[in-house]
This record gives structure tokens, sequence and C-alpha cells, in this order.
């Protein structure tokens, strides 16, 4: 359902951060894009929901041509993908409720849809009694539950995950991964960007690795192993 | 747009201009001021302009006859003002009209003029004094009738209209060119407010653009938020300039009664809505200068 095809991009400034990358990601699965520093995995994801552009190629999205769409049909294409970060960006003077309803709001959804969409969302991780909590009174856990909550809750058809467990003891990191298992169980594409080898390790799915802006190694049911 | 989405919009503006309070009314004072300069130079300019047509339209060509111009060599050239488009009107002055209106300016010193009823002692000659539609057209239409030789001399206050022209032209510049740059300069004062008020929240802004909310969901409380700003600043700008102009009008009315100010209420109400929709459209355009580079995501 994604497919990025000889996609090269090269920065302003001559940095070249994808060299001739091509890369599926069948609908359902569940990957891993591993590498160092530098090797290419931000900007990769960026050209997905299009924040870039890539020099060469093409980047397909259930059938669409991402590159070549127009601006105003962007905010469609990211309704479609759930964003979920390292640093939760969450908005610190909304509630629980209020900012997983944020992201059906953008959408235009009606108040009904949202007040059946959202506590479902809240459910699923297991955060439906601090609806009404504001995100500063949260653990950094309940914090990223409450994100891959506002990342689920317009039924993405990918979850982008940028170090989702970067901040998390190794404990919580655990708990946020099983909640993202369920979530791909139930049809999600996923794909998280980790430095975590032992989460990558023990998952035992598909592993990407980028280094030097290209596709080193990729693996069913792989390992970290950098 | 949903309901929802408006409640919104405006929940949104109104927190932002709560919680950044003292900018607010600092950018609302701005505004009033502003405008209130804006306003007040626009009256200035509408009662110079006032003033200008006064003298413009006072001033008249008179066309003087030599005593021996014949009744037909005088209505060759009343034939001649009826031809032309520029004369807006003209009238016939006798000698005699002409000595009965000096006595009445000469008012109790009119002894002075006794025994010149006579039309062989009447000194004044006939003449013609005419009325042209603009003030440029005056001097072109003098000159056509100089050299006459039924014409003794053609008078129009030679210098004093060209005076007054070039007086009333630098007065209208003078005042749209002070408009232009207060209205620039509030446009700017309004961005600055609304850029503080965007950049406090330019993390939210990135967090909407993945979310895939749509530049206008972006941009339009900060739409209202300037807008609002903008009208709240010329409502007190329109309330002062209104009250102030209309009180400094009726002092000058009894002690000044000579100079013919603008006091047509539905002109000055014209131009407060002008003053009031110039708010809304500063802060409007300010708000939309600072929100525009950070909807790059």
């Amino acid at each position: 359902m994604i497919q990025l095809y000889d996609i090269t991009k090269v920065y302003p400034n001559e940095i070249k951060a994808l060299d001739n990358v091509t890369i599926r990601f069948p609908k359902g699965s569940f990957n891993f894009l591993v590498g160092p520093s530098g090797a290419g995995k931000s900007t990769l994801i960026k050209l997905i929901y299009r924040e870039e552009f890539p020099t060469r190629g093409r980047v397909i999205f259930n059938g669409r041509n991402v590159t070549r769409m127009r601006r105003r049909e962007v905010p469609f294409l990211r309704r479609k993908i759930g964003m979920v970060f390292q640093d939760f960006r969450l908005l610190p003077q909304k509630t629980v409720y209020e900012n997983v309803a944020f992201a059906l709001e953008i959408a235009g959804a009606s108040s009904r849809v949202i007040k059946k969409a959202v506590p479902a969302a809240l459910e699923v991780v297991g955060l439906k009694q601090k609806a009404g909590v504001f995100p500063g009174h949260l653990s950094g856990g309940e914090q990223q539950r409450v994100s891959v909550s506002r990342a689920i809750v317009n039924n993405p058809d990918l979850i982008i995950a940028d170090e989702p467990t970067g901040n998390l003891d190794p404990e919580t990191a655990w708990e946020l991964m099983r909640l993202f298992l369920d979530i791909n169980q139930s049809g999600t594409t996923i794909l998280m960007v980790t430095h975590a080898r032992d989460i990558v390790n023990e998952m035992k799915q598909r592993v990407i690795e980028l280094a030097g802006g290209q596709v080193v190694r990729d693996e069913e049911k792989g390992t970290y192993s950098l | 747009m949903r309901l929802r989405t408006i409640c919104y919009y405006f929940r949104e503006a109104l927190q932002s201009i709560l919680r950044n309070s003292w900018l607010s009314i600092t950018s609302i004072g701005v505004v009033a001021v502003s405008l209130f300069i804006l306003g007040c130079s626009l009256l200035v300019v509408l009662n110079a302009g006032n003033v200008a047509d006064n003298l413009e339209s006072s001033v008249e060509i008179s066309i003087f006859f030599k005593d021996q111009a014949t009744p037909a060599q005088i209505k060759e050239v009343e034939d001649k003002l009826t031809g032309l488009s520029e004369v807006a009107q003209y009238e016939f002055v006798t000698k005699q009209k002409a000595l009965e209106e000096m006595k009445k300016n000469f008012g109790e010193q009119k002894g002075i003029l006794d025994g010149l009823e006579e039309e062989e002692k009447n000194p004044l000659p006939d003449a013609f004094r005419v009325k042209t539609h603009m003030v440029e057209q005056v001097a072109p239409l003098a000159k056509q009738f100089e050299g006459l030789i039924q014409v003794d001399e053609v008078r129009y206050g030679q210098g004093v209209v060209e005076q007054l022209m070039a007086l009333s032209h630098w007065v209208r510049t003078a005042g749209l060119v002070t408009m232009v740059l207060l209205g620039v300069a509030a446009v700017f004062l309004i961005a600055t407010t609304i850029r503080l008020s965007v950049f406090s929240r330019r993390r939210e802004i990135e967090i909407m653009k993945f979310l895939g909310a749509t530049n206008w969901f972006v941009r339009f409380p900060f739409l209202l938020e300037g807008m609002f700003l903008g009208l709240a600043g010329s409502l007190l700008a329109v309330a002062a300039i209104y009250y102030g102009y209309f009180s400094i009008i009726s002092s000058i009315q009894v002690s000044l009664p000579f100079v013919p100010m603008v006091s047509n209420r539905n002109l000055i109400i014209l131009l407060m809505e002008g003053l009031l929709l110039a708010g809304l459209v500063i802060g409007a355009a300010g708000s939309m200068i600072s929100v525009r580079r950070f909807l790059k995501v």
C-alpha cells in the first residue's frame, strides 16, 4: 500500500539523505526502520507524510502519488497517517480528552462522532479514566499512550512512530510496544523508527536498515544487529 | 462549515486574546491611536477640501467693457459666453448696478458716491461676471476675452487662483500620504502582535499540521483575533473622533461662523464606517502576514 520507488533526496546544502531507495510497505505490515543517526530515517518518513519532497523518485500512498499531490490535498493525506513522536507533542493546555478529540475536530468530524470515537480510542490505550487530566500531570508512558490514542482515533491506514520509546523506561516501552502490536493486529500498517535494540530483537518483525542513505538490509523477522 | 468548528474558531481567538491580554490591549491601543490620527487627518483633508471648494467657487472672472462698447458688441461677448461649456453661469452687471453694489459695500460712507448716478458721470464700466465649473478653467477662459476691442480689462484675481490651486492640491496630497503611511504602520503593528501570538503557539500549529489541519483551520482563529483587535481599536478611535469632532464643530460654528466646516452627519458617519472597516482590514492583513510563515510545515 505504501511504495517508495528509486527515491533520492538531496538537501539544498548538498547533503544526500537518501540514495536510490526502493521499499514497499504492504498493508497491515509491522516495520522497524533502524540505522545510525544521519542514515536517512527521518527524511524517509518526512517524504511519506510530505513534509519533504524527493529530489527523484515517487512515493505512492494507497495508489496515489504523494509527490504530485496538490497542496490542499496534503491535509487529507495526513489524516490517513497517525503520527507518534518521541516527545509526544501533546497540547499542554488541553485535557487528555481534548487532545484526542482535536484530531477529529481538525478533520471536521461531528460532535456525535467525537463523543463516540474519543472514549473508544482512550479505552484502547487504557486511559479512559484520565480523560479530564492535563498532559502535564501524566507520566511519560501515559503521555505517549495519549498520543497513540490520538494517532488511532481517525482510523488511519498507517501509523508512523518516530522513536516512540526514546523517552520511556524499558517496562513502559514494552507496554507501548504491546499496544502497537494490538493496533497492528487490527490491520493498521506500522512504520517505526527506533534505536531500541532489545525491542527490535524481541518483536521479530520486519527490519529495514538504512546506512548512508541506502537500504543495507531488509529482513522479515529481523534483528537490530548494527 | 460545522457549528462546532465555528465555535472552535471563536473560542481559540478569544482564549488567545485573553492569554496575551497585555499584548492585546497594547495592539488595540496602537490601532486606536493610528486610526484616530488617520481619522483626524481625513477630517482635516475633508475640511480643507471644503474650504478650498468654497474659495474656488467664489472665484469669478470680470469682463469690463470700454465706455464706447455698443450693445451689439456686448451681445457678441454674451453669445460667446453662451457657447462655452466651461462657463457655469454669468451675469451682466450694468454700470448702474455696479454703482449700487458699491454703495452697499461702502455702507455709511456711501455719501462719497453721491452725484455719480447720472449716466455720464458714472465712472464704472458695464461688465460680465462669469463663473466656471472648475477653478482650473478660470485663467484660460479669461485669456479668450482679453484683447477684444470692446473689452477694456479682464480680471480674475490673477495669481491668487494659482496659489489656491497649489495649496488645495498640496493639502490633499499631504493628507493622502499621511493616511497611507499610518495605515501601513498600523498593519505592521498588528502583524507584530499576531506574530507574537502565533510564535507562542508555533508548536501547536506544527502539531495541527501533522494531524492534517488545513491551512484555513490554522489561520482562522488568528484571523479572527486580528480582526477583533483591529475592530476594537477602530471603535475606540471612531468614538473619540465622532464626539470630539462634533463638539469642535459646534464651538467653531459659534466663534468662527464664516469658516465652512463639514457638518453633514451622514458623511461623517460614512467616514466612521470606513474607519471601522479599515480597522477590520488592518487586523486581518496583519494576522495573514504573520501566520503565513508558520504554515509551511
